[in-house]
C-alpha cells in the first residue's frame, strides 16, 4: 500500500508535535517531510519564556521565611493554606503549559517535553519547585542529556519528592538513588544493590532551601571511600552522575524509552541498537538524536503509522489544535484528564505513565469516545473524579469536588470548514477522514451515514469529524 | 442538528436495559438467589508498601523497640491479641474480627531476592512471577484465562477503580475497571458506540484491542448495572472511598452477578517521612470501611462465602529512618477476613528479628504459595495452570 504524502506529514505532526491545526492542513498535501521537520526544528529552537504562575499569595508566603526553618513556625493553619494555594496554583500551571502544547509555535520542544515530563516523574504540592522543574525540563528539552540529568537532579522538586533531602550521612536514604539508576538512566538489571547503597552515600548531603536552590550540605556529606559500578573513589553526587553517564547502558535506555515513546511501542532492537551508538558518541546530544529519527525513512513505515495510543493529553490537545476552539471553563479539561488517568503533574508514581495499552480500560475508553462531543459543547456531562490519595504520599489533589455540566465553548468551526472549501461533495468524507484519522482502516461509512449531519454541507463537516473522533481509531495515532 | 445526541446521559429505565442485554445474558437473570456457597474473593491492595512490623506489632520483641525507638508501638497501646502480638491501635475491628474467630494472619510472607522497587515488587506481586522474570499478565488475569474460557465477558473479576491492575489483565481475558455501576452504565449506553462496534470487521493488532475493550464494556455495563440495583444496601458506610468502594463490592455480592473476584485499593502506605500519622489514616479508613462491609455481609447470610485477602507489595526496613519513618523493606503480613475460615487468629510464627538479610525480614512464607491456596481451596481453580508451577497448597481457608 502507498502511504499518502499528506498521511505522512500527519504522522510526523501527531508524534513530533500535537497534531495538525485546521489552518495548515492543506499545505500537508504537498511539503516534503523533511522540509516540514524543519520547520518544527527552526520553530522550536529559540529558548522557551519560562513559565511562572506562581500567585501573589503564594510569593507572599515564602518571602515572609528566609529558610527551611522557619518554615516550622508556622502555625498548622498557616501550612495548610499555603499548600492550598500551592494545589491551586498548580492547577494554573497545568492549564498554562497545555495551553502551549495547544498553541505554542515550539511544538517539538513542548512534545518532548512532555515526553520528559514522564519520564522525570515528580508528584510534589509546591509551585516553585513544580515550576522549576517544568522550566528546567522545558529549556533541556532538545538539549544534552547529561545537563538535563544533572539539572533535574539537583532541583528541590526531585530531591524532595525521592527524599535525598533525609539523605544523610548517618541514615542514608536510598530512594533518589534508586530510581536516578532504575527509571532515569540505566534501567533494571544493569547494576547492583550495592550500586545503589553507593551511590546513596555519595549523595548524601544534596539537598535545597526555601528558594528553591541546590545546596550541598557538607556537614551531612559520606566522606569516605565508595565503589560504584567497579570504580572506587571518595565520590559525590556529580562523580556518580558522570560514572552513569559513562555507561553505555544509560544511551540505550533513553534511546529505547524514546524509541517506544516516538516511534512505535515494539522496539526494533537493531534500530535502538544503531540509534543508542550514536547517542553515545554524539555525547547525549538529544536534537541530533531526534532528527536522526524523525529524518529517516523508516519512521514513515507503516507499521509506525496509527499504531500508537494517544495519551490522555495528546488526544485533548489533538482535538482542540484541528479544531479551534475557546473554553470559557478551561479547568473542566483537569477533570478530563483525571479521569483519562493523566493528570500534568500529578503522574501515578516515580516510574510516570505506563502508557500504551495501559490507558485503555472500558471506563477510560468509554469517556475518551465521548470526549469530542463534550468538547465541542455538544453534549452535557458528569463526572465524579477518583479520590486521588494513590501515591499521593497522603497530600492533596485537585479539588475533588469540582463539578462541570455543559461546557461553554465557542468553537471556530470556520476554520475548520473552510479547509475544505475546494473539495467536492462526493470526495468529502474521504478528504474530512483522511484528515482526522491515522489509521489504515475507518469506520463502516454505512453506520456514519445515519450520524451525520446531512442537511447542510457545514453540518456535514462538522457532524462527520466529531463522529471520526468518538471512535476507537481515533484514539491511535 | 444530528450530532448533538441528547439521549447521550439519560439513564433508562431498568426495562429498557434489560431489552438491550444479549441473550446470553439473561439466563444469569433467571436464579433468583445465589446460592449458598457461591465463594467470592476480596482482594485489598496496600499500595505502596505497608509497614507490617506497625500492623501486627511483635510487643514482647526488643530489638523491635531498639531498632524504632520513635516509632514503635508501645504494648500498651497495641490491641494485644496473643501473647506476643497486638495489632495497630487504629484497627479496633480487626481486633473484634480476631476475637471472634474470623480473622487469619499471615506474617512473613515474601518472594526470593525481593525487589525494593514500588514499581518492580508491584508488577511480582501482581503478576505472580519470580523477581527475576518478566511477565506481562496478572495472576487474576490468568484466572480469567483458565475460568472463563469462552464466557466473552469480563465481569467475572471486577476492579473498583478508574484503571485497570495488572494483576487482572490476563494474557486473552481481561477483568473490567468501574468507579460505580451506574457510571460505567450511563458512559456506555449509546447506539452509535453499539452500531459502530457491530459493524467493525477489519483486522489490526492495535484497533483491534480497542474494539475487543469497546465491546466488552457495551456488552458488561448494562449487566452490572441491572444486577447491582436488585439489592441496594441499606448498611451505612463511611463517605471514604474505600467505604463507598466495599459498598459497590456489597451490592454486587447480594446480588447474583456471576463475579468471583473483587479488586480493590487503598494507599498511599509509602511512609519515608511522618509515618505515624498517616498510617492511623490509612488504617482508620481501612477499619470503618471494614466493619460496615462485614456487617452488612452478616447481616445478609453471605459472610461466610466471602473471604478478604490483603497484600502490599513490600513491608519496610526494621529500623526507623531519620525522618519519622521507614525505607523499603521485604516481607511482610497479609490479613485474611472471612466467615469461611478454616484456621483463625496467627497461621504462623511471627517474624524472628535476630535473624535479618542487611537490614530485612527474611520471607519464610512464598505469596505465590498463598495465592496458590486461595486459587484452589477457595476458588476451585486449577491453581498450577494459572501460576505456572505447582506451590504448596495450605490449609487455612
Amino acid at each position: 500500500m502507498s502511504i499518502s504524502n499528506q498521511l505522512k506529514n500527519q504522522h510526523l505532526l501527531w508524534r513530533a508535535a500535537f497534531g495538525p491545526m485546521a489552518e495548515n492542513v492543506n499545505e500537508l498535501a504537498d511539503i516534503s517531510q523533511k522540509e516540514l521537520y524543519k520547520v518544527l526544528e527552526k520553530t522550536s529552537s529559540k529558548k522557551p519564556v519560562e513559565l511562572n504562575v506562581a500567585t501573589n499569595t503564594f510569593d507572599g508566603f515564602m518571602k515572609g521565611l528566609q529558610d527551611l526553618g522557619q518554615m516550622q513556625k508556622l502555625n498548622r493553619d498557616q501550612k495548610k493554606q499555603l499548600r492550598k494555594q500551592s494545589v491551586e496554583d498548580l492547577k494554573n500551571l497545568n492549564l498554562t503549559w497545555l495551553g502551549e502544547m495547544i498553541n505554542s509555535e515550539a511544538q517539538l520542544r513542548e512534545k518532548m517535553s512532555l515526553f520528559w515530563h514522564g519520564h522525570f516523574a515528580c508528584r510534589v504540592i509546591n509551585i516553585y519547585f513544580q515550576q522549576q522543574l517544568l522550566n528546567v525540563i522545558r529549556e533541556n528539552a532538545l538539549g544534552n542529556f547529561g545537563d538535563l540529568l544533572r539539572q533535574v537532579s539537583k532541583s528541590p522538586a526531585m530531591l524532595s519528592f525521592l527524599n535525598n533531602q533525609q539523605n544523610k550521612k548517618q541514615h542514608p536514604n536510598e530512594n533518589f538513588a534508586r530510581e536516578v539508576m532504575e527509571l532515569f538512566t540505566m534501567g533494571r538489571g544493569t547494576y547492583t544493590e550495592t550500586d545503589i547503597r553507593e551511590a546513596a552515600r555519595a549523595y548524601t548531603g544534596w539537598g535545597f532551601n526555601l528558594k528553591g536552590e541546590f545546596v550541598n550540605r557538607s556537614f551531612l556529606h559520606d566522606t569516605g571511600s565508595k565503589t560504584f559500578l567497579g570504580k572506587t573513589g571518595n565520590f559525590d553526587g556529580d562523580d556518580i552522575i558522570d560514572i552513569i553517564l559513562d555507561q553505555k547502558a544509560t544511551a540505550k535506555f533513553i534511546t529505547g524509552k524514546i524509541y517506544k515513546y516516538f516511534v512505535n511501542d515494539n522496539i526494533d532492537e537493531q534500530k535502538v541498537e544503531h540509534l543508542a551508538e550514536k547517542f553515545y558518541r554524539d555525547n547525549y546530544d538529544l536534537q541530533k538524536l531526534m532528527n536522526e529519527i524523525f529524518l529517516s525513512d523508516w519512521f514513515y513505515q507503516e507499521k509506525n503509522i496509527g499504531t500508537r495510543i494517544k495519551s490522555p493529553v495528546e488526544l485533548i490537545a489533538g482535538v482542540r489544535r484541528l479544531i479551534p476552539m475557546e473554553l470559557q471553563k478551561p479547568e473542566a479539561q483537569l477533570l478530563f484528564q483525571r479521569v483519562l488517568g493523566q493528570i500534568l503533574f500529578y503522574p501515578p508514581n516515580v516510574a510516570g505513565w505506563p502508557g500504551g495499552k495501559n490507558w485503555i480500560d472500558s471506563s477510560a475508553l468509554m469517556f475518551r469516545m465521548r470526549l469530542p462531543q463534550i468538547l465541542t459543547n455538544a453534549e452535557e456531562f458528569l463526572i465524579t473524579p477518583k479520590d486521588d490519595d494513590d501515591v499521593m504520599m497522603g497530600k492533596e489533589g485537585i479539588d475533588k469536588n469540582a463539578k462541570a455540566n455543559q461546557l461553554q465553548v465557542i468553537v471556530d468551526w470556520n476554520s475548520v470548514v473552510k479547509v475544505f472549501d475546494q473539495t467536492s461533495r462526493e470526495n468529502l468524507f474521504g478528504r474530512v477522514n483522511d484528515t482526522v484519522l491515522q489509521t489504515k482502516n475507518s469506520i463502516n461509512p454505512n453506520v456514519l451515514k445515519r450520524y451525520v449531519d446531512n442537511t447542510s454541507r457545514e453540518g456535514f463537516i462538522k457532524s462527520t469529524i466529531i463522529e471520526l473522533m468518538s471512535t476507537p481509531e481515533y484514539q491511535l495515532c | 442538528m444530528l450530532f448533538k445526541r441528547k439521549e447521550f446521559l439519560q439513564i433508562g429505565s431498568l426495562a429498557s436495559a434489560s431489552l438491550m442485554m444479549p441473550k446470553f445474558l439473561k439466563a444469569f437473570e433467571k436464579k433468583a438467589v445465589v446460592p449458598p456457597g457461591n465463594k467470592v474473593m476480596v482482594v485489598l491492595q496496600f499500595s505502596g508498601g505497608n509497614d507490617g512490623l506497625n500492623t501486627v506489632i511483635p510487643i514482647r520483641n526488643d530489638i523491635y523497640y531498639k531498632s524504632r525507638p520513635k516509632l514503635g508501638i508501645e504494648k500498651q497501646q497495641a490491641l494485644q491479641i496473643t501473647d506476643e502480638a497486638g495489632l495497630n491501635p487504629a484497627l479496633p475491628f480487626f481486633k473484634d474480627l480476631f476475637d471472634e474467630g474470623s480473622l487469619g494472619i499471615m506474617n512473613n510472607v515474601g518472594y526470593p531476592n525481593p525487589d525494593h522497587s514500588h514499581f518492580r515488587s508491584m508488577d511480582i506481586w501482581q503478576s505472580a512471577s519470580d523477581s527475576n522474570e518478566y511477565v506481562t499478565s496478572g495472576w487474576l488475569g490468568r484466572y480469567l484465562d483458565a475460568q472463563c474460557d469462552g464466557c466473552g465477558k469480563p465481569t467475572q473479576a471486577l476492579e473498583i477503580d478508574d484503571v485497570l491492575s495488572l494483576a487482572l489483565k490476563g494474557e486473552n481475558l481481561k477483568g473490567l475497571a468501574l468507579r460505580d455501576p451506574k457510571k460505567l452504565y450511563s458512559s456506555s449506553n449509546e447506539r452509535y458506540f453499539k452500531e459502530i462496534n457491530a459493524s467493525h470487521d477489519h483486522e489490526e493488532a492495535a484497533v483491534d484491542y480497542l474494539y475487543k475493550t469497546l465491546s466488552e464494556t457495551l456488552e458488561s455495563a448494562d449487566y452490572i448495572y441491572s444486577q447491582s440495583r436488585r439489592h441496594p444496601s441499606s448498611q451505612m458506610y463511611p463517605p471514604t472511598q474505600l467505604g463507598k468502594n466495599l459498598k459497590t463490592i456489597c451490592s454486587l455480592i447480594l446480588s447474583d452477578i456471576n463475579t468471583k473476584v473483587y479488586y480493590v485499593s487503598l494507599g498511599s502506605f509509602d511512609t519515608h517521612v511522618n509515618q505515624e500519622n498517616q498510617q492511623k489514616r490509612l488504617f482508620t479508613e481501612l477499619n470503618d470501611a471494614i466493619s460496615a462491609f462485614v456487617k452488612d455481609l452478616k447481616s445478609n447470610n453471605r459472610f461466610g462465602d466471602v473471604a478478604i485477602m490483603t497484600f502490599s507489595e513490600f513491608g519496610r526496613r526494621v529500623a526507623q529512618n531519620a525522618s519519622g519513618g521507614t525505607d523499603h523493606g521485604t516481607a511482610n503480613n497479609m490479613f485474611f477476613i472471612g466467615g469461611g475460615l478454616k484456621q483463625k487468629g496467627l497461621l504462623n510464627p511471627m517474624c524472628d528479628l535476630n535473624d535479618l538479610n542487611e537490614g530485612d525480614l527474611k520471607f519464610t512464607v512464598d505469596f505465590k504459595s498463598v495465592y496458590a491456596t486461595m486459587l484452589h481451596n477457595w476458588l476451585g481453580a486449577d491453581d498450577e495452570k494459572i501460576l505456572g508451577k505447582k506451590y504448596e497448597i495450605m490449609s487455612f481457608v
